[in-house]
């Protein structure tokens, strides 16, 4: 099996190649079957290997593969490899599995568009490009993965480019994301430079490991927060967000598959990916989680604010991305990994929900003109209803157990109420906006026009089968990692630790448990505190979600008009918030306005003026001149021409006389 | 070493003068036979290709020196040879120029209705100087091919170029033209001096590598030489002939231009200014850094401002050959393989630009951005190519830029931490300009009538692009096949130009005598 992982990325490929050089006079039917099969193929071997895995012992979990040497330049040199190991695996699968369910969506969602095979081709590009992304077996391939991803996000954001929204939305997302690349390559150079020096050039992530020792603690954290950069690019984390929430103007199964589940968890997986970096950079990860922590909050504020429902999806996708670097920057990758997985069920679904909202509705994405949906479409408000219980984090669906688990890490290996409290709190806000989307959208009066109330009706069978296989996951998929305290065995990260090891718990101080048993008065013995204040701070998160969503029903089912009053009170801060504080304004004026202004000055007057000028003046000082000695100024180039090899002839006559 | 011939003429001399038969050839061709001129010129420039492809698999990778080489006297008593020869590196740059002369014959095929005849003798000729150029090893020989592209080149645009082309030529002309006067004085003193020295007159590069000469000396004679290149390449501040140039000159004209003329700027730094004045070009590194640093943002920053599509591409030009230039003044391998492997992929990639606005210039006979807008729609497939091209220029990863950017950066990092991190910038900028271009010219809804009936591209169009295409992913995920060749001859370079530097300062520190011994005894070691 070994040999063949390369065939895990290729598959789509072929889709890929197959739609896009001979697909021109495919019926509809064909191009959606190869696009979808190429998929279900990767899917396929990924599941076999897992399977094989499985049967394996878990430290031999590993296959590799090297196709062909890539650049190699002097001593530098870099491959074409694939590597597949118990990370990658679950990254396989859940980019393949949740890959195929969205191109099977896609095939309803997209039937009627002008545009249906190039959008099969870049979205079976993308799976390439992201199976890339998670299988190459060094950082240099890793980053073609990287950037193609990055390449299809641009061309989908921009799908329909007629539409200027659209267009700027993608070069928006691709510009964000080559700052991010800025960070991500100049990582590159620090550590392929250090370790260069050293006499070890690779990429490779098994060399790479094996030599981590020789970079010393303030080479490891500029490296690894080089690398961090690229993961707020590409992972939309606080400064480089602002693409992600623009990107919505892409189709909506688009929208799932890259905005939501695979590619914007890509910084994640790298950092996981990078874990032996990491640990050696504690500094770094107390920014990623910092980072983390502050994203998830902020975006979470926006998200309770808009009115449109991908941009409440979009923030909160955002936000969850927060969760997941909080877990990898506390040096849980496996529950990083976890909610990145879990993630990619329950918020895929929310995105194909909001697709088939959006077809019920024709195209309409306001929720205040939405409502009473529940009657119309019981599937779409069925699976909605379990995807949103899951990132609610309410107990036994599958966000529970992950983001229990990043909370619980952020208290304990920080050692700090204060980390746990914002994630907790945040929590409540997600469960507050999940159900104020939740309810606007299905209960209550139905606010559409009658032309569109005429229209609404239940997806086609091709939308509506992914959705409830995605909703049957975002209610199990937890169950792989339940804690030991809720007695489980925490599957998740067993399958995990010959990849992260066991250096990450540097059990949390007595001190930490003092703030927790003065805030919740209880003490223990050691032990028994940190299991009981596992136990406490868990049914404080519970108790703060559901609190979130009694609020939301509060808001939007018992009492309508409470939200309105609400504005009106405190209208300066809705405002604000509503306008995702205007730090798109603040960019633009800050960078783009700037950017411009640099241009215009350097086009207009530093090379016009100044520099053609001084060619320019030249020119014709020598022309006059000539014209005074010869007195002809015929503007010729054959005169000019003359008149440069005449001077050069004596200057040449000066030089040999003085040699010889 | 490997020696072939065609015909029974040795394979260097026969790809210099074969265009120059058939520019020959041309001339008997009545001029109303459009037809047969066009078909003449291609067979030429065919034949020419698949003569040269050979050289790509008979070059040895791990041989020394100069391959093919062709040596005859010509004038003995001034030491002027017929002296031709390539390393891996000119190798390369030898088969850039037959793949786009083929192109820029297929390209003009209905763009040129004017003077035709005159046209494809002029880009026969060219072919020929700019082949002799890459394979002269003698001063002289070099110099006079040198000057022989400008001719054609000049024709090009003053003949077949757009409105402003009189003042484009004259300005194209000029600056080259004083860039390499200064060059000439340098050659000659260079010539003289080494005759003071050793006694011999000669004009063999790979003689003179020999001189030794003080560095304060090498300054002078760097700078005349350096000036020559950096125009052609152009670095900054000497740049504003080229969108001048590359605005009004035909679409071949402008491919070629782009593709190879600039090439031979930095070509010739490789070749001639910094192996016979080392010392002095790394004490030139600082500045040639910054200027390339400066080229890389300021080109960028300055395209992204143009109205007009070639100009803009003209200043992506000056960005891209920024990073050349960084990377050949990185002195690692990485940089200065980056810095070759990136000339060739701005042959392929700004080649391929031009080709693409050409293409649209002929339908709309407009270059202004703003009279575009929401041509995707029209021109699908047009499109398509479009933006591969488009992404190989912005060094996506897979595409050919990429290898290029990556290795000379990196390159650039290891040498100085400061300018490898400024260069990282254009990453950005890049993205920013091509991809505001693209979205102004491609997307948007239609806005212009007469862009409502544009015609998508034909068979021939198609098959032009999909040759540059090739090279993009072929280049991008293979660079291997490349680098190959010239492994060994960059190698060489490097340790030559490192040995010969260490060799001036020691010339420098010990006087007299033993010094000479020294010299001579590391000349004997360098030149195997």
């Amino acid at each position: 099996m070994a040999d063949l992982i390369w065939l895990i990325p290729a598959f789509p490929a072929i889709g890929f190649l197959i739609n896009g050089l001979l697909g021109i006079r495919f019926p509809k039917t064909l191009t959606a079957w190869v696009a979808c099969l190429s998929v279900i193929a990767s899917f396929a071997v990924s599941a076999t290997i897992f399977i094989q895995f499985l049967q394996m012992a878990p430290e031999s979990r590993v296959f590799e593969k090297t196709v062909f040497d890539w650049i190699v330049s002097g001593d530098f040199k870099t491959t074409i490899g694939f590597r597949i190991d118990a990370l990658s695996i679950i990254m396989c699968l859940v980019v393949s599995g949740v890959g195929s369910l969205i191109h099977i969506y896609s095939v309803g969602y997209m039937h009627d568009d002008p545009g249906f095979r190039r959008f099969f081709c870049y979205l079976n590009l993308f799976v390439f490009m992201m199976l890339t992304l998670v299988t190459g077996d060094n950082v240099l391939l890793m980053f073609v993965g990287w950037e193609g991803v990055g390449l299809c996000s641009y061309l989908l954001i921009g799908f329909w480019y007629e539409k200027d929204s659209a267009s700027n939305a993608g070069k928006k997302a691709f510009i964000v994301n080559r700052i991010g690349d800025f960070g991500f390559l100049l990582g590159v150079f620090t550590l392929v430079g250090y370790l260069g020096s050293q006499g070890v050039w690779t990429l490779k992530f098994s060399e790479l490991q094996a030599n981590a020792h020789l970079i010393g603690p303030g080479l490891a954290t500029v490296i690894t927060l080089l690398f961090f950069v690229g993961a707020t690019g590409k992972s939309a984390q606080i400064p480089l967000y602002v693409w992600l929430p623009d990107a919505m103007e892409g189709p909506t199964p688009v929208s799932s598959l890259i905005h939501a589940a695979t590619m914007v968890t890509a910084g994640v997986y790298m950092i996981a990916r990078l874990n032996f970096l990491y640990v050696l950079a504690p500094t770094t990860l107390l920014v990623v989680t910092i980072v983390g922590l502050a994203t998830a909050f902020f975006a979470a504020t926006i998200g309770t604010a808009q009115y449109d429902i991908k941009r409440v999806l979009a923030y909160s996708t955002v936000s969850q991305l927060g969760y997941m670097f909080v877990g990898v920057g506390a040096g849980a990758y496996a529950a990083g990994i976890f909610h990145l997985m879990t993630h990619a069920f329950f918020k895929g679904l929310l995105f194909l929900a909001a697709g088939s909202v959006m077809h019920a509705m024709s195209g309409e994405l306001d929720m205040r003109k939405m409502g009473g949906l529940r009657k119309k479409t019981p599937i779409t408000y069925w699976t909605t209803l379990l995807a949103c219980l899951a990132i609610a984090g309410v107990p036994g669906f599958s966000g529970f157990f992950s983001k229990d688990e990043i909370l619980w890490m952020a208290f304990s290996r920080y050692n700090s109420f204060w980390f746990w409290a914002v994630g907790a709190l945040t929590a409540g806000m997600t469960a507050f906006y999940m159900f104020r989307m939740f309810f606007s959208t299905f209960h209550g009066e139905c606010r559409a026009d009658e032309e569109v109330k005429h229209h609404i009706h239940e997806s086609p069978k091709v939308m509506t089968v992914p959705l409830m296989v995605l909703a049957v996951l975002s209610v199990i998929g937890g169950y792989v990692g339940v804690p030991h305290l809720l007695g489980g065995s925490n599957q998740i990260e067993k399958w995990l630790e010959p990849v992260f090891g066991h250096h990450a718990p540097a059990a949390a101080h007595a001190g930490g448990f003092n703030i927790i048993s003065t805030a919740f008065a209880s003490s223990g013995g050691a032990a028994g505190a940190e299991s009981s204040a596992e136990m406490q701070l868990m049914i404080g998160a519970i108790i703060i979600g559901l609190l979130g969503i009694f609020i939301a029903w509060l808001f939007y089912v018992k009492n309508p008009n409470l939200p309105k009053k609400f504005v009106e009170k405190f209208h300066g801060l809705f405002t604000l918030v509503h306008n995702k504080y205007f730090v798109d304004e603040l960019y633009d004026f800050l960078f783009i306005r700037n950017l411009l202004r640099l241009g215009r000055f350097c086009k207009d007057f530093f090379d016009e003026m100044i520099i053609d000028g001084i060619v320019n003046g030249m020119a014709s000082l020598l022309a006059g001149i000539g014209g005074i000695i010869r007195r002809v100024q015929t503007g010729m180039v054959q005169g000019y021409a003359f008149a440069v090899i005449l001077g050069a002839i004596v200057v040449i006559g000066y030089l040999i006389s003085r040699i010889l | 070493m490997t020696e072939f011939s065609v015909f029974g003429i040795p394979i260097l001399t026969f790809l210099i003068f074969f265009p120059l038969l058939g520019a020959v050839l041309l001339l008997f061709v009545k001029r109303e036979n459009t037809l047969l001129i066009k078909a003449g010129a291609l067979i030429f420039s065919l034949f020419e290709l698949f003569a040269s492809v050979p050289l790509f698999y008979k070059f040895s990778n791990t041989a020394k020196g100069m391959q093919f080489v062709e040596k005859a006297d010509w004038f003995p008593d001034w030491g002027i040879g017929y002296y031709l020869g390539i390393d891996g590196i000119s190798l390369l740059l030898v088969l850039l120029t037959t793949f786009l002369t083929v192109i820029c014959v297929l390209c003009s095929w209905k763009a040129i209705e004017d003077k035709v005849k005159e046209y494809y003798i002029t880009f026969l000729f060219l072919e020929t100087a700019m082949i002799g150029t890459l394979c002269a090893l003698d001063l002289v020989l070099f110099y006079i091919f040198w000057e022989l592209m400008l001719i054609p080149m000049y024709l090009l645009i003053g003949i077949w170029g757009g409105p402003n082309r009189i003042y484009a030529a004259i300005k194209f002309f000029l600056f080259t033209m004083a860039g390499s006067v200064l060059m000439l004085v340098a050659i000659l003193y260079l010539y003289f001096y080494y005759y003071n020295q050793s006694g011999i007159y000669t004009f063999n590069v790979m003689e003179l590598y020999k001189a030794s000469i003080p560095i304060a000396k090498q300054y002078w004679l760097f700078a005349a030489f350096a000036l020559s290149f950096a125009i052609k390449v152009p670095m900054f501040p000497v740049h504003t002939w080229l969108p001048d140039a590359h605005t009004e000159a035909p679409t071949a004209g402008s491919v070629i231009l782009a593709g190879v003329l600039l090439k031979m700027g930095t070509y010739g730094f490789i070749r001639f200014a910094i192996p016979l004045f080392p010392a002095a070009a790394i004490d030139a590194v600082p500045l040639m850094s910054i200027l390339a640093v400066i080229g890389i943002i300021y080109g960028a920053i300055v395209s992204m401002m143009q109205p007009d599509l070639k100009r803009l591409i003209a200043f992506s030009s000056v960005s891209h050959l920024g990073y050349v230039m960084l990377g050949i003044f990185a002195f690692n391998m990485q940089g200065v393989q980056g810095g070759i492997y990136q000339m060739l992929n701005h042959g392929i990639s700004t080649g391929g630009l031009f080709l693409i606005v050409g293409m649209i210039y002929e339908r709309r006979h407009t270059r202004m951005i703003s009279d575009f807008g929401g041509i995707s729609k029209v021109m699908p497939i047009f499109a398509v190519f479009f933006m591969i091209i488009t992404l190989s220029s912005i060094a996506l990863p897979g595409t050919n830029g990429f290898v290029g950017e990556f290795l000379i950066l990196l390159g650039a990092f290891k040498a100085n931490t400061v300018y490898g991190v400024l260069a990282t910038t254009g990453v950005i900028l890049g993205a920013v300009y091509m991809l505001w271009m693209f979205q102004r010219v491609m997307f948007g809804v239609i806005t212009k009538d007469a862009n409502r009936e544009l015609k998508d591209l034909e068979g021939r169009e198609i098959t032009i692009l999909c040759c540059m295409v090739f090279f993009i992913i072929l280049m991008g995920v293979y660079p291997k096949m490349f680098f190959n060749k010239m492994d060994t001859s960059v190698a060489e370079y490097l340790s030559l130009v490192k040995n010969r530097n260490a060799q001036a300062r020691m010339l420098e520190q010990n006087t007299g005598a033993t010094a000479k011994v020294a010299t001579e005894a590391t000349n004997t070691n360098m030149t195997r």
